[in-house]
């Protein structure tokens, strides 16, 4: 048996106050009114979503705002079943990409309105390409969880 | 172009769950052991490059400080790269760019990690932005994970073959670790164990997917003048450096086909002068912590065309004894101790080339390809090495 040695249990906490700026502010005002925005590239044309204040790729300002659809189809998941400490969201949920209609990038959030807690059911339920529309909550704060998950369509 | 750089000298230290230790310690075991392998001693180097994951993985910021005296540094030039999980290769870059430019003879880098001492997922977490996807990307395995799903989808593969060629390279890799005596997890594991462990993050379950490692590798790197100066014939050449990110936000670029690991590749293939990568690489060391992802890296590499991996795997094409073997140190499934392990797939592509790998040599490996990934699906980089200059 080797010999144990002596451990030490610490911690670091430290409070942030993040400044969102104008795109982000804008945008989450729109979580909190069932609206989901994203800008228009004027160079490339793409309609990037959530909104940007400018394009990464043409490297232009993008103040042009575009309401986007609600619906969209299902791009990739993955089922979470496992967790770690400070998980905002308690597992089992599906992380999923999502290219909401008539836009340019693919949309990361959940899946959900149906049984999660057996793995081969899911399997059954979803499917690449399947439709998805958002499902909001009554509570809505301004934030990305203000849309709860997006549902089969 | 620069001056020729090679590889002298490897250390690794015994990685798992090193709880028997203190973080400084455990670099300087990697340290000791490389300087024990080359015959060489802190006097002799130029400067120091090391580098790891985020700082809230062991609560210590700017471990290069915290490690001067474990890496013999003070006095000398210092720096930290750190570039998510492909931090090590980035080390090695930096160590090559140094040398290269002619700044310096010989250089000692140093990857290490501690990730039993916190939270590995909770601080992979923190690498996305904190408004918008740190809610949804559920550590690494939820982002690759999710990639791995698409490139199965996109090329139309069957999820029954698919599923038994990712279990076949878990079983292929865990078997390989038990000839390499610096791995961490070893265990014998079955087809069947692997496809009925439990559900991680869909595709990838338990067996599929790489520990929380503790672990430190040390590397020195020297131009061309210092390795004559020094007399040594047994060198890794570095032959071709390359290394590509993308956009940030998870979704705004195709992952499927994954773009930073295609230019990274052939960014280093065009200064390597290599066209054919299965016929004219020896072996490849490919980041590789989830099994369905390393499928994805050779397509990427073009070890074969798009969609093909999951066919060849199941042939044998990428194991020990096949045309193009892969990780047959066991690779990143089983030893991760992430700002060591792109290092650590250097080093081993380097002890391949140089004839020291062991028992997990690959008979006459002359040219050898080192490969990791990091960020939310957004950063490549490459080492290939070789045994002529």
């Amino acid at each position: 048996m080797a010999k144990e040695f002596k451990t030490i249990k610490t911690e670091i906490r430290l409070p942030y106050e993040l400044a969102y700026g104008a795109t982000w502010t804008k945008f989450f005002e729109g979580m909190e009114n069932e609206i989901i925005y994203g800008t228009k590239c004027s160079k490339c044309g793409r309609v990037l979503v959530p909104a940007r204040s400018f394009c990464p790729r043409c490297f232009v300002n993008t103040d042009e705002w575009v309401e986007t659809a609600q619906e969209g189809t299902l791009t990739a998941w993955s089922y979470v079943n496992y967790s770690y400490f400070g998980q905002p969201i308690k597992p089992p949920f599906i992380g999923a990409l999502i290219r909401l209609d008539e836009t340019d990038v693919d949309f990361l959030h959940l899946i959900g309105g149906f049984d999660l807690s057996d793995f081969d059911l899911v399997r059954k339920t979803v499917k690449n390409g399947m439709r998805v529309k958002a499902v909001w909550s009554d509570e809505r704060k301004g934030h990305v969880l203000d849309i709860k998950y997006f549902e089969p369509a | 172009m620069g001056r020729p750089v090679a590889i002298i000298g490897v250390g690794q230290t015994n990685h798992g769950r090193r709880m028997d230790v203190c973080y400084p310690d455990l670099v300087r075991e990697a340290v000791v052991r490389l300087y024990e392998e080359t015959g060489l001693n802190p006097d002799d180097i130029d400067g120091v490059v090391s580098g790891t994951m985020p700082s809230m993985m062991e609560g210590v910021a700017l471990t290069h400080f915290y490690f001067a005296d474990a890496m013999k540094a003070a006095g000398k030039p210092i720096l930290k790269t750190e570039t998510c999980g492909s931090t090590g290769v980035s080390i090695a870059h930096t160590a090559y760019y140094w040398i290269s430019s002619g700044m310096a003879d010989l250089i000692l880098a140093v990857g290490h990690e501690k990730m039993n001492e916190g939270d590995s997922q909770a601080t992979m977490t923190t690498v996305a932005e904190p408004f918008y996807q740190r809610y949804f990307i559920a550590g690494a395995p939820g982002v690759f994970s999710m990639q791995s799903q698409m490139w199965s989808v996109r090329y139309g593969l069957e999820e029954e073959k698919v599923r038994d060629a990712a279990a076949f390279i878990s079983v292929t890799h865990h078997d390989s670790a038990f000839d390499n005596p610096y791995a961490h997890i070893k265990i014998r594991v079955s087809m069947e164990d692997v496809k009925t462990a439990r559900v991680i993050t869909y595709p990838v379950r338990l067996l599929d997917v790489c520990p929380n490692s503790d672990g430190a590798c040390a590397v020195l790197f020297a131009s061309d003048t210092m390795v004559k100066k020094l007399g040594l014939n047994k060198v890794a050449w570095v032959k071709g450096v390359g290394y590509r990110g993308e956009e940030y936000y998870f979704g705004d670029s195709d992952k499927a086909v994954w773009q930073s690991a295609v230019g990274a590749a052939q960014q280093a293939y065009n200064m390597a002068g290599i066209k054919d990568p299965r016929k004219e690489l020896d072996v490849a060391e490919v980041y590789n912590p989830f099994t369905f992802q390393e499928m994805m890296f050779y397509e990427c590499f073009g070890f074969c065309g798009l969609g093909e991996a999951p066919d060849l795997v199941l042939k044998g094409t990428f194991a020990r004894d096949g045309e193009l073997p892969c990780d047959p140190s066991g690779g990143t499934l089983c030893t991760n101790p992430i700002g060591a392990t792109g290092l650590i797939r250097t080093a081993e592509a380097a002890l391949q080339v140089m004839g020291k790998a062991g028992d997990h040599q690959i008979p006459g490996a002359k040219t050898a390809l080192s490969h990791a990934m990091g960020g939310v699906d957004q950063f490549n980089g490459i080492m290939i090495v070789g045994s002529e200059l």
